[in-house]
């Protein structure tokens, strides 16, 4: 199982709430806070330093972002 | 002229031969009488000459591959009749608005609607006036005779090139069906036209430079009267500068005919019947019918001679006449609609009438 | 880390006008991608219509041309012509290419034009605030149908169009396929096509065109998320995914297997 992590733009998202239904680890989820124009961005829960319920990097969350807001990372050296 | 060079031509084909002598590098074409020469000659001598042609499913998409075409900085073309530049009136004013140089050419028929296929003069407003919708001008250029529609064709395709904008030959449908000796213009090689690099789309890996957009949409108010001023300042300068006209005779005439393409021709003869009557008839005929000749028309008329404007529409260039003597003289009109060509004789026995009848 | 899926290059960093959850953003992204994978950012001019995708031309770093309601096609088929060598893209919304733009849509197709047409099929006019579009599904409401599409007379408002099915019997087309831009499985599907149809495209074949069923949250009067569970509830039922039409050569498509990731 490959490991990753995901950094979202906060600016570019419109809170479409789309990936939070794709991630298949529901690692992603409504945010709190606003950005500059008043939407509340998603935010990415996962934690790429431990082992369990992490981002696998599938790269749905990425796929189905309608405003690329999204890249995605592998982490290196990783190959279970 | 070398008559040796002379060819007898129809004035379709010599517009259209004319075009390819310019440097048209893609005509898109529909059929329609009485133009469809035109598109005839240019289905065959287009391909011969390395050239896109395609004959389009309507006027409304001809008008539109000419747009797309005309981004590309390539010299574009096509050509209808009244009804069917009805139709182009919408992508016309999409190129104009996007800066477009085009060239179009409309031999006239009677209209409104399916109207007569015979000769017309009454898209003189739709031409001059807009036609399309929004704040704008073409370059409307009017011959008389094939000579001058094979001339005209060429500067239409410079003067479009020069000030970014659809530029159009005013024909009718017997300077289309006629034919006449012409000497063709000289061949211009289309890969020694300006390249218009500076704003087409297309070959970006060759400079590298930032995308070019062609597009008319402005949705900022202000930002869109600043971008239509700007085109007004042009067409200020061209106003200025590209005028033409023809006048024979004005300075002593007793009497002005005002008149332009076929119906100046008609007017020729009355005017040398005249003659022969010791009446001295002047002739004013403009080419250019936008920018009009409003200046050289008001001074011709300051000698305070009567005019008659004679037109085969039910008066519509009448009114930039009125506009350039600002009422100081009269105006009479000599008309006729739906597709009926004036005679030398009626020209001539109104203009009698009118100089000697006493009246006007 | 290694970054393994990258906003591309050819796709402008900024926020869209698009709605939140509007499937032109994936369909944006996609065409970028594939620009940046065939290395022709500096090649490709892209004609895009009337309707939502206006601002597309905004959202590319590549030339683009914007012409009438409907012409994209006639506007395509010249600079295809003229450009022979670049990648030329006729971006449409379902009013542009199947309404006003049949003809033009048809006609292209007809003759083999060699650009690849994208049709971003919402069921719906979305610029204009969400009247009924050809491709408006019986009993969907819009505003120019607020009691539903109703085919019967004396409304007698017509019935969905499925125009890859239509355009299939036509001679001159050559690569007709429909995706999705709802799950992520489906926008890979969508990738593919778009693929296929772009390399057919600089290998010379024509025409080609790619319909994806796309999402308008904001006049279908749901969320995001709503939005695409429709899709497949609704739209795909009537127009189904896959291949519609794919004449092109076998040695194409061998050697287009061998080349895709």
């Amino acid at each position: 199982m490959k490991r990753g992590k995901i950094t979202i733009d906060d600016e570019r998202c419109k809170g479409c709430g789309l990936c939070v239904r794709a991630c298949p680890m529901h690692l992603i989820a409504a945010g709190t806070s606003e950005n500059s124009t008043g939407i509340f961005p998603v935010i990415f829960l996962g934690k790429p330093d431990t082992n369990s319920e992490n981002c696998i990097a599938c790269g749905s969350c990425y796929e189905v972002c309608p405003d690329t807001a999204i890249e995605v990372y592998e982490l290196e050296g990783d190959d279970k | 002229m070398n008559r040796e060079q002379m060819v007898l031509m129809k004035g379709n084909e010599a517009i259209a031969e004319s075009a390819i002598r310019a440097g048209c590098g893609a005509y898109f074409g529909y059929p329609i009488t009485p133009q469809n020469e035109l598109i005839a000659w240019m289905a065959c001598h287009m391909p011969e000459a390395n050239r896109i042609f395609i004959q389009a499913e309507s006027e409304l998409a001809a008008i539109n591959m000419v747009y797309g075409a005309a981004g590309t900085g390539i010299r574009a073309m096509t050509s209808s009749s009244s009804p069917g530049i009805s139709l182009k009136q919408e992508g016309i004013s999409y190129a104009a608005g996007a800066d477009l140089p085009c060239v179009y050419v409309n031999m006239v028929r009677g209209g409104p609607g399916l109207g007569s296929i015979a000769p017309a003069q009454s898209d003189y407003f739709q031409s001059t006036r807009g036609g399309g919708h929004g704040d704008y001008h073409v370059i409307v250029l009017a011959p008389k005779s094939v000579q001058e529609a094979a001339d005209l064709t060429c500067l239409a395709f410079d003067l479009a090139d020069k000030w970014r904008m659809p530029a159009m030959i005013l024909g009718d449908g017997m300077i289309g069906q006629m034919m006449e000796s012409i000497t063709l213009p000289e061949y211009k090689d289309p890969a020694s036209l300006a390249a218009k690099s500076e704003w087409s789309v297309g070959h970006m890996h060759q400079t590298h430079r930032k995308p070019h957009r062609i597009t008319s949409i402005i949705l900022d108010p202000e930002e869109l009267e600043r971008k239509i001023r700007s085109r007004y300042e042009r067409y200020k300068k061209i106003e200025a500068e590209e005028v033409r006209f023809e006048e024979k005779n004005c300075a002593d005439a007793d009497i002005i005919l005002i008149a332009y393409g076929t119906a100046a021709r008609v007017c020729q003869g009355a005017q040398q019947t005249a003659a022969g009557q010791g009446i001295k008839v002047g002739l004013f005929r403009p080419i250019t019918l936008w920018p009009f000749p409003y200046t050289e028309l008001e001074a011709i008329s300051k000698k305070g001679k009567p005019v008659l404007v004679v037109e085969m529409s039910m008066g519509q260039m009448i009114e930039d006449v009125r506009l350039s003597v600002h009422d100081k003289v009269p105006v009479n009109l000599l008309s006729h609609a739906g597709g009926v060509i004036p005679t030398e004789e009626e020209v001539f026995e109104r203009l009698q009438s009118i100089v000697s009848g006493g009246s006007k | 880390m290694k970054k393994t899926y990258t906003h591309p290059e050819s796709l402008i960093r900024v926020q869209t006008k698009y709605c939140a959850g509007c499937g032109h953003g994936v369909v944006h992204r996609i065409i970028a991608e594939l620009v940046d994978e065939m290395s022709l950012r500096e090649k490709t001019v892209i004609t895009n219509p009337v309707g939502c995708a206006i601002w597309a031309d905004l959202y590319f770093d590549f030339d683009s041309v914007q012409p009438a309601h409907g012409r994209t096609p006639a506007a395509a088929s010249a600079i295809k012509r003229i450009l022979k060598d670049h990648l030329v893209v006729c971006y449409q919304g379902d009013g542009d290419l199947a309404a006003i733009g049949t003809a033009e849509t048809v006609h292209a197709a007809n003759r083999g034009e060699q650009f690849t047409t994208i049709f971003i099929n919402n069921a719906i006019y979305g610029m204009t605030g969400g009247q009924m579009a050809p491709t408006t599904l019986v009993h969907q409401k819009a505003a120019t149908a607020p009691l539903g599409r109703d085919p019967e007379f004396p409304a007698g408002m017509g019935y969905p169009i499925r125009m890859l099915e239509m355009l299939a019997t036509l001679q001159g087309t050559t690569y007709l396929a429909r995706g999705a831009a709802d799950t992520a499985a489906h926008v890979r599907q969508l990738k593919s096509y778009i693929r296929t149809a772009f390399e057919a495209q600089m290998a010379g074949f024509g025409s080609s065109m790619v319909e994806v069923l796309s999402p308008c949250p904001t006049n279908w009067g749901v969320t995001p998320v709503q939005a695409v569970d429709m899709i497949a509830d609704k739209m795909i039922p009537c127009y189904p995914l896959g291949e519609i039409k794919n004449t092109l050569p076998d040695t194409f498509r061998k050697k287009q297997k061998g080349g895709a990731q």
